[in-house]
């Protein structure tokens, strides 16, 4: 599992390199019904296989590649240490995906959901919230998103993932959620 | 006599609350109770023969005292004389029970479904009358004119305006078959009286008073983004007055009433607005890369105090009513947000954390001094009484919201459960206009 991880991690970190150099990336017009390729499995990987999707590909997937475990579109929150917008590596990993997704499908919108766990001052937080939609955000633009795709929507600490009151709980809470349009 | 330091009492009863009659308990529990507290006695209310009250107006009274932690009155049962009127009353006998004050009182019906409430106030020890007033009402007005009369004996004896006869609004969250519901409710100072003006399957936060205690802001989530909205508390009227994309947050009243401080993140990250609500005129107070949020105005209305991260911390600072002049306030700890100034302009009630802790504190303007008076972990979203002596918070107790209220001073502590789900966010309402 943590192979395939890395393999992914990779992948998509060559691809978002890519997308780097050529500006905007593509906006292809691709299908929306087209489906995950499976070209074979290397690293382990159980069920669809995963290795050999090329760079561009993230764009000309469907929206059934969100409900594809192996995917990284399929992981759709990153999380955040206390009091930070700061996003971490492994996040960029999965935003650089989500972002080659958007970019391929031009239609498509997503709304970005900011949470915090519950401490401290209520409106401080949906004022945290915020910042980490919006550093999720930024991110997704610099690799091509358009902004019109993207929607901030700050929760604060009303919308907790988790009920309880330790640290178990408040890491799964400081999050922003990706919730793609008719989701 | 000295209150007992655990003195633990049940006010409370059954209150209808909502629209639907849901039955919902609110109970004040007094968790930590004040030495020195002055014995009064507070005797039943006489009655015209065959007329039974809907209220008990002494009991409402004698509560009100203890609440405010001042006083301690006699329970009933130790009252040795029930006086109807000042020539029934014989000082000597209070005097060997040590009561320094009594209060007594009746309840005249002039014509059917009329009052007229009667009530004395008398140093025992000077034996003399220090206040009384005759006040009409209607049968449904008994318990704010009982609030009036406890406001009165409170002034006259501490020099303090009271804050008996006033409101707080607060928001509810409760788990419901199709997940979490959301109310903002009313009640009393006291807890009686709830009434939900609102209620939503989405969340609803930050409820402010307007100057005049007629109107409330606050956010709704409705339709799955924040707006800003203002309702009329007694018609139940509102209106949407800022839904911008991103934030509408934090809504703080000018004292005037004609402006609403808020937090927009419309141009890009949270700041400071004034929205000029005769004509939605926005005027931008904050400009920072920062979070700026939680404004409170002063009460002259010449400054707001309002949280920034801006030095890399959540800290209070003070602007002008333009945004100019901007001065950090704040200085202990790495957490301090959330202020409400007291009536006076004198000091902060903010969320302050205290090592692990989050903890309500006082912040005097003047010395800069920090005082902590809380003892929790998750207390927040602290709001003074309009006569500075209390201050009501949230808590929570067992993984549970509930509030909680403490002196200003930090002796005494009580706390207001609800029954079931989860209760945050009070808002103490100014003194209500007469």
């Amino acid at each position: 599992m943590k192979q395939q991880m890395k393999m992914w991690s990779g992948l998509v970190l060559a691809f978002g390199l890519v997308l780097t150099l050529s500006a905007c990336g593509t906006r292809g017009k691709a299908p929306l019904d087209a489906t995950v390729e499976d070209r074979g499995s290397s690293a382990g990987g159980a069920g669809t296989g995963t290795e050999a999707l090329g760079v561009q590909d993230y764009g000309r997937l469907g929206m059934e590649a969100l409900q594809d475990p192996a995917s990284p579109l399929y992981q759709r929150v990153v999380y955040f240490e206390f009091d930070s917008s700061t996003l971490s590596e492994a996040d960029q990993e999965i935003l650089a995906a989500h972002a080659a997704f958007l970019a391929g499908h031009p239609e498509l919108t997503v709304a970005l959901e900011g949470h915090t766990d519950e401490r401290g001052s209520r409106e401080y937080n949906i004022g945290l919230g915020e910042s980490r939609g919006q550093a999720v955000r930024r991110q997704l633009e610099f690799q091509g998103v358009r902004p019109d795709q993207i929607r901030v929507v700050s929760y604060g600490e009303e919308r907790p993932a988790a009920d309880g009151h330790d640290e178990s709980a408040w890491r799964l809470n400081r999050r922003v959620e990706l919730v793609y349009g008719g989701q | 006599m000295q209150m007992k330091d655990m003195m633990r009492w049940l006010l409370l009863a059954a209150l209808l609350a909502g629209s639907r009659g849901a039955l919902a308990v609110l109970t004040i529990e007094i968790t930590q109770g004040m030495e020195g507290a002055s014995p009064i006695a507070v005797v039943p209310f006489a009655t015209p023969a065959g007329v039974t009250l809907p209220e008990d107006i002494a009991a409402i009274i004698s509560s009100n005292l203890r609440r405010s932690g001042r006083f301690a009155p006699l329970p009933e049962a130790d009252l040795i004389a029930r006086p109807r009127e000042a020539a029934d009353v014989r000082f000597q006998d209070w005097r060997v029970l040590g009561v320094g004050d009594l209060v007594i009182g009746r309840v005249l019906q002039p014509a059917p479904g009329r009052y007229e409430v009667q009530f004395q106030l008398f140093d025992v020890f000077r034996s003399r009358q220090l206040t009384g007033y005759s006040i009409p009402a209607r049968p449904d007005e008994l318990r704010r004119v009982a609030h009036r009369i406890s406001d009165l004996i409170y002034e006259t004896l501490t020099g303090e305006p009271g804050a008996f006869d006033t409101r707080i609004a607060y928001v509810t969250a409760e788990q419901g078959a199709e997940g979490k519901r959301y109310a903002l409710q009313v009640a009393d100072s006291d807890g009686h009286n709830s009434r939900t003006v609102l209620r939503s399957p989405q969340p609803l936060m930050s409820p402010a008073w307007s100057s005049d205690g007629q109107q409330l802001a606050y956010v709704s989530f409705e339709g799955r983004k924040a707006a800003i909205y203002v309702q009329d508390v007694g018609t139940g009227a509102r209106s949407e007055v800022a839904a911008f994309d991103g934030i509408n947050g934090a809504p703080a009243w000018s004292p005037d009433g004609r402006r609403l401080a808020v937090t927009l993140s419309r141009d890009g990250n949270p700041e400071i607005y004034v929205l000029h609500l005769a004509d939605k005129r926005l005027q931008r107070l904050t400009n920072n890369a920062a979070i700026d949020t939680e404004p409170a105005w002063s009460p002259d209305g010449n400054h707001l105090v309002f949280t920034s991260d801006r030095g890399g911390a959540p800290q209070l600072y003070r602007m002008d009513s333009r945004g100019g002049n901007v001065e950090r306030l704040s200085f202990e700890g790495n957490y301090n947000a959330g202020a409400d100034y007291s009536a006076d302009g004198k000091r902060l009630t903010l969320v302050h954390r205290d090592g692990r802790n989050y903890r309500i504190a006082v912040l005097e303007l003047d010395s800069k001094r920090l005082r902590v008076l809380t003892d929790g972990s998750l207390d927040e979203s602290p709001s003074f009484a309009p006569n500075g002596s209390m201050i009501i918070y949230a808590t929570s107790v067992g993984g549970r919201g509930v509030l909680a209220a403490v002196s200003a001073d930090g002796r005494f502590r009580q706390r207001l459960t609800l029954s079931g789900g989860d209760v945050r966010e009070p808002a103490w309402s100014p003194v209500l206009r007469r």
